[in-house]
């Protein structure tokens, strides 16, 4: 019996996700943990402090290209007898985890918010409206984690890296572009976010928002109307048909808090809500709440947090 | 252009959600229920207007669920879709879905399969990948953008930080997201054509079971809003720091 733990660990240092996805499968008591990751990375012998014994790094092959990753996933688990596959509910994984469950007719649990109970696997559905709880059947199980369910593992030794020599197949898929909008934080991922939604009035009005948001070390994100509107990117659009985020911490400023909006940071661990409206239905799933206007409020939540950088 | 969109049917985005034996079950008592978002305003328009810009082709609805479904299925032929097909067994899991999508995709020669990129109710986003993986096609999710020149189709698709662009070769799956399409609001004609244009019932192929959604449970309720008066709004990040302890 052992556990292998795909992620994805392309970018300078070993994102949040993938350690967090081994700590995960570490405390699963499925074996010794095997991660398997492609690319360039660097460093990868550390996995081993949140508890990976090896790591299997497939260096040449497509970052994109599902069929691929999943057969470099299905080689590794059954050179390792794994019965356990942990993946990381990403843009990665959500192309690999379910096809690897398929190929090895094997049960899938999307996006898990914790450590099972028995045999059971805790997700959120209805847009985060309900929880449900997934019973794997099959004797091989893969489990897609949510970013930001685990604190990360920290304590183990050193990982031994291996390089994966395995043929994988033509690559079906290409890259032809990567356009980037920006340097900051990735939304899933973020611990903070600042979101604002069209009570801000106009792009040229982003200024303070992104202020506010460098300060406090969050991501922006915006409602649906401001990314239709092409006020700010679509990838930053929270929602039941944007992204869904689970941060620590969600400041939503000039946003109604309609049902859609809410579906997609409903999840979120602490939630601010400012807002001219003391109607506004955000406030019924607010932690903290400001009645006032946002061209107003935002100065004063600027000069605050300055004040509380300066003092740390 | 022969095209195959996934579709399937999900409570309203404002339906009150409740459960009944037990908290085993969805209780759809009282609940209106609509196409999924993401496979009709991005997967199915995505592909009529493929269809359209071929000349030639067709657009088949497939979708896996019992005579209750009818609804949803008139409603994808209203929007366009050529034909439709039912497998005629509950939808229960992803794996079940995606193995009776398979079964009835596997010789049929589809050039491009169009699912959305998740349901709203069970949100998983798996389908999709595993039918790609059943069928042994390439796959691509979350797919915002999807343009098509001969059986080459590009690929957008909004990753952090950035957009992404790729290419593949058809036949392939695609996972559709917002930004792939507009909403079409089915006009009279169509919805008038709907009545008569085909739907073909099939039965189920009597996958395995891999997986069961045992227990539903709502989350726990939140506490009180504490409100912060505006001219103080700076206590706001204080009490963030000191109380929530989240910054
Ligand atoms: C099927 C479906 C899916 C949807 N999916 C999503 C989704 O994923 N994400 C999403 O966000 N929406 C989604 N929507 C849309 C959603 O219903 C709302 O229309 C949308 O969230 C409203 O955005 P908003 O709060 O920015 O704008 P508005 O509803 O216009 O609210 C603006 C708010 O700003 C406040 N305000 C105005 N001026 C100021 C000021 N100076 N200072 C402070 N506050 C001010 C107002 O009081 C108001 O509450 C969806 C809708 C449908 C039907």
């Amino acid at each position: 019996m052992s556990t292998i733990v795909f992620i994805d660990t392309r970018g300078g240092k070993l994102p949040k996700a993938a350690q967090e996805a081994v700590t995960y499968a570490s405390q699963l008591e499925g074996g010794p943990v095997t991660a398997v990751t492609f690319g360039d990375a660097q460093g990868l012998e550390t996995l081993g402090a949140q508890g990976a014994s090896k790591v299997v790094v497939a260096r040449g092959v497509s970052t994109v290209d599902g069929q691929q990753l999943t057969k470099l996933v299905c080689d590794v688990a059954a050179a390792e007898g794994a019965t356990t596959i942990v993946c990381v509910s990403d843009a990665t994984g959500k192309a690999v985890a379910p096809r690897v469950a398929a190929r090895l007719k094997a049960g899938h649990v999307a996006g898990t918010i914790g450590l099972p109970q028995g045999n059971r696997f805790t997700r959120n559905v209805f847009s985060g409206k309900a929880r449900a709880q997934v019973e794997v059947t099959s004797a091989t199980r893969v489990i897609s984690l949510s970013p930001n369910s685990i604190p990360i593992g920290t304590g183990g030794g050193s990982a031994t890296v291996q390089e994966h020599a395995g043929d994988l197949g033509p690559s079906r898929i290409t890259v032809k572009e990567l356009r980037k909008a920006g340097s900051g934080i990735p939304l899933p991922e973020a611990e903070r976010v600042v979101s604002a939604g069209r009570g801000m009035k106009g792009p040229e009005n982003w200024g303070p928002v992104e202020e506010l948001a460098n300060l406090l070390h969050a991501a922006t994100a915006c409602s649906r109307p401001v990314a239709d509107m092409h006020w700010r990117p679509h990838h930053e659009h929270v929602g039941q048909t944007g992204v869904a985020i689970r941060p620590n911490l969600y400041i939503a400023i000039g946003i109604s808090g309609a049902i859609q909006h809410l579906a997609g940071v409903n999840q979120s661990k602490v939630i601010c809500v400012i807002n001219k409206d003391p109607e506004a239905p955000f406030f019924k799933a607010a932690d903290y709440g400001i009645v006032g206007d946002a061209f107003e409020v935002l100065p004063k939540l600027i000069e605050a947090a300055k004040k509380l950088n300066a003092e740390r | 252009m022969k095209i195959l969109v996934l579709i399937s049917q999900v409570p309203d985005t404002t339906a009150r959600i409740a459960f009944t034996n037990n908290n085993t079950q969805y209780d759809a008592n009282g609940v209106t229920f609509i196409v999924n978002p993401y496979d009709e305003w991005y997967a199915l328009v995505r592909a009529l207007e493929l269809k359209e810009a071929a000349g030639a082709g067709s657009v088949t609805s497939i979708t896996v669920g019992g005579a209750d479904n009818e609804a949803t299925i008139r409603k994808a032929l209203a929007i366009g879709a050529d034909d439709a097909v039912r497998i005629d067994v509950a939808a229960l899991e992803a794996y079940q879905v995606a193995c009776e999508v398979a079964a009835y995709a596997k010789d049929k020669g589809f050039d491009l399969i169009l699912a959305g990129k998740e349901t709203i109710d069970f949100n998983g986003g798996q389908v999709g990948a595993m039918v790609a993986e059943l069928l042994d096609l390439p796959y691509v999710p979350l797919a915002s953008k999807l343009d098509v020149a001969g059986t080459t189709a590009t690929v957008e698709r909004d990753v952090p930080g950035g957009v992404e662009v790729l290419e593949l070769q058809l036949p392939a799956v695609i996972g559709a997201a917002k930004g792939m399409a507009e909403q079409r609001i089915p006009n009279m004609r169509g919805i008038m054509a709907a009545r008569t244009k085909p739907l073909t019932v099939v039965p189920s192929s009597n996958p395995a079971s891999v997986a069961s959604t045992v227990q539903f449970e709502l989350p726990p309720a939140k506490g009180a809003v504490k409100m912060i008066p505006a001219e103080e709004a700076g206590k706001l990040i204080e009490l963030l720091h000191t109380e929530a302890k989240v910054i």
